[in-house]
């Protein structure tokens, strides 16, 4: 379904959610086309847009979010800028984090992402710091921290909860289940349903489907207020379905770029991706449920060419970007001065 | 009027007198002070109530929190207790705190305080006697600070909470706390990276910080009975190290002796040794010399942990032999 919001903001849910999906493409490309770009394995955010974009509709400038070794989406999500993210993907020095950081730990302090972590689990303590620091403070901001169904194998994640609960954080636990780790039920966490581990902490959780925008967006809203209001810890699974070129450690554009007409012409898709974009793709799941809205094809294919030709410019000032000197390697280990 | 304390008092002092001006600074678990420093503890627990939590045992959730708390504006110090009990949080503070500046290109710091009582306190086997300084100093973004004295270990806790901008790993040793000294009077910084000189003399130079001060003192006072002058000087804090300190002593003497609690192998007298083999050695008139544990658990029967233990005496006969 779609959000009960007016049609502008339903239409900036789907830019956000093509600019992560076609600047995600052009970090596969680099990839594929250029040998020895992207440097060491990486992971994306494809077929998981829905959550990000839509928890993130609610968020403030001064919220925290924390991510995971799938951060590109999230930290778009955010506000952040798809230059500084495709750039430092490749290491440059007008990445987010001047190209120390790359793929797996894009942060961007300015937008809410102080600190991106690409070991599992790696953000659930310290999405428990800030928010401790914000109710100390005494200030509104929440803090949001996405994971996945792996880091719920970690022993962090049950000390964190529990810290959570127990000290009434205003924290929610986002849980992306693309089931990439578990391959099937019961495969990585003896729990059938990975929900009953907060709930034996008795933090409330939420089951939903995690690649409708409506559903998304609608549970977020009430989530994100009754955190703010000083409800929290809340624990959300949001479910989605593996994209099939993400079963690779470097994933693979297996059907080449999505095109916004297999929305309409599902037959037209490459047969290795076809039933998951007819099913599963959020983003062409949204893109029909405009269509039937009232929008017209040209009105969503327009929308989908000006999102591309702003990624494409990304992605061009990304590999003309040069790269940080060689001798700042050694910068940054301290703050402090005289260190 | 300097005043008489014991290191943990002197160390609950600091504290005070900074959170009482800096609401950013909060507490998980402390206690610092050793049985010495009851009713200053106590006084602190009270009056900071609001700004104290005790967190349930979980030390990489709770040392994660104090991290993510950090970065978010405050200024955590956070009781770890004994030292041993930090490798529980060691994917926190190496993996997490210690990257985050460098990863972020200088976006992002944490300033947070991470305070270990280490050592081989008597009695504490296997897994409380632990001295993971070289640990700590070999990951690249902590700050490590290990004092000796009740003196130092005020004026340097004070620059750690007031100024520093990383995280920090503040070394208490379990057999100091009570120890006690002459503390001088107010409030006074001592900065971090700057080496003091124990005790001068011209023969040979005793490098050691925390705990192997006092026996170094105390080796020295053995060697002057035979006519050796020993040069005692302590770093005070690893990282930032005072080289220049250092290689100074160690070019008066000719004769350099390293102690400390971590083991021999890549341990803190090795680290040093290496330092000054590299940028020493035309000053060196005999081989560095380390006194430090052998490679082995520390064991719990008293006659086992004394044989590991660097005490005074073995500081003395290596030196000694140096000047032979």
């Amino acid at each position: 379904m779609l959000p009960d919001i007016p049609r502008e903001r339903q239409l900036g849910i789907l830019r956000k959610m093509l600019m992560i999906r076609r600047a995600e493409e052009h970090c596969i490309r680099f990839n594929e086309e250029h040998t020895g770009l992207l440097r060491g394995h990486f992971h994306v955010y494809i077929g998981q847009e829905a959550t990000g974009v839509s928890v993130c509709d609610w968020l403030n400038p001064d919220d925290y979010v924390f991510t995971t070794h799938r951060n590109h989406g999230h930290v778009i999500a955010k506000g952040g800028d798809p230059k500084k993210v495709l750039a430092e993907i490749i290491g440059r020095a007008t990445g987010y984090c001047q190209g120390r950081a790359g793929t797996f730990h894009v942060a961007a302090p300015g937008v809410g992402i102080i600190h991106t972590s690409a070991i599992v689990g790696g953000c659930l303590a310290l999405a428990g710091g800030t928010a401790y620091a914000a109710q100390v403070k005494g200030e509104k901001a929440i803090t949001v921290v996405f994971f996945g169904d792996g880091a719920m194998e970690e022993g962090v994640f049950y000390e964190t909860v529990n810290i959570a609960k127990l000290w009434n954080l205003p924290l929610i636990f986002w849980m992306e289940n693309n089931y990439r780790r578990a391959g099937g039920r019961g495969a990585g966490n003896a729990a059938l349903e990975l929900t009953n581990i907060p709930k034996a902490l008795d933090v409330e959780t939420t089951v939903i489907d995690g690649i409708d925008v409506g559903t998304v967006h609608k549970t977020a809203k009430s989530i994100v207020e009754r955190v703010r209001g000083g409800q929290g810890p809340l624990f959300v699974e949001a479910r989605t379905h593996l994209w099939p070129g993400n079963a690779f450690n470097m994933p693979k554009l297996i059907g080449g770029v999505t095109d916004i007409a297999w929305a309409w012409d599902a037959g037209k898709a490459p047969e290795k991706v076809r039933d998951w974009h007819k099913d599963h793709d959020p983003i062409l799941n949204y893109v029909r449920e405009l269509e039937s809205a009232g929008m017209s094809r040209a009105e969503l294919a327009k929308i989908d060419a000006e999102v591309s030709k702003e990624a494409d410019a990304a992605a061009q000032f990304a590999l003309n970007s040069p790269l940080p000197a060689a001798e700042d390697a050694v910068k940054y280990a301290f703050a402090g001065e005289g260190n | 009027m300097p005043q008489e304390m014991t290191f943990g008092e002197a160390l609950l002092e600091a504290i005070d007198e900074v959170a009482e001006k800096d609401p950013r600074i909060v507490m998980f678990n402390p206690s610092f002070a050793g049985e010495a420093g009851h009713a200053k503890l106590a006084a602190l627990r009270k009056k900071y109530a609001a700004r104290i939590k005790y967190p349930p045992i979980a030390e990489i959730g709770f040392c994660g929190v104090a991290i993510g708390a950090a970065m978010a504006g405050l200024r955590p110090i956070v009781d770890i207790s004994t030292a041993t009990f930090s490798y529980e949080a060691i994917a926190q503070i190496v993996n997490e705190a210690a990257i985050a500046h460098s990863n972020s290109g200088g976006l992002t710091s944490a300033p947070v305080t991470f305070y270990l009582k280490f050592g081989i306190r008597g009695g504490g086997g296997v897994q409380h006697s632990g001295s993971p300084q070289s640990w700590y100093w070999n990951t690249p973004g902590l700050q490590v600070v290990m004092p000796s004295t009740p003196a130092d270990a005020k004026g340097l806790m004070r620059t750690v909470l007031l100024k520093s901008k990383d995280p920090t790993i503040f070394f208490g040793h379990d057999r100091l706390l009570d120890d006690k000294g002459m503390v001088p009077d107010g409030a006074y910084e001592i900065p971090l990276g700057k080496a003091d000189v124990k005790r001068a003399g011209k023969d040979v130079t005793i490098i050691a910080l925390s705990i192997q001060v006092p026996r170094a003192l105390a080796a020295a006072e053995i060697l002057a009975k035979e006519g050796i002058d020993a040069e005692v000087i302590d770093p005070r804090t690893l990282q930032p190290l005072d080289k220049p300190a250092l290689l100074a002593s160690v070019k008066k003497t000719g004769r350099v002796v390293i102690t400390d609690e971590s083991p021999d192998n890549c341990g803190v007298a090795a680290g040093l040794a290496a330092i000054i083999a590299d940028e020493g050695f035309a000053s060196l008139r005999a081989p560095i010399k380390r006194v430090s544990i052998p490679p082995v658990p520390v064991p719990y029967a008293v006659p086992q942990e004394d044989y590991v233990t660097p005490l005074a005496g073995r500081i003395a006969e290596v030196a000694r032999a140096l000047c032979r």
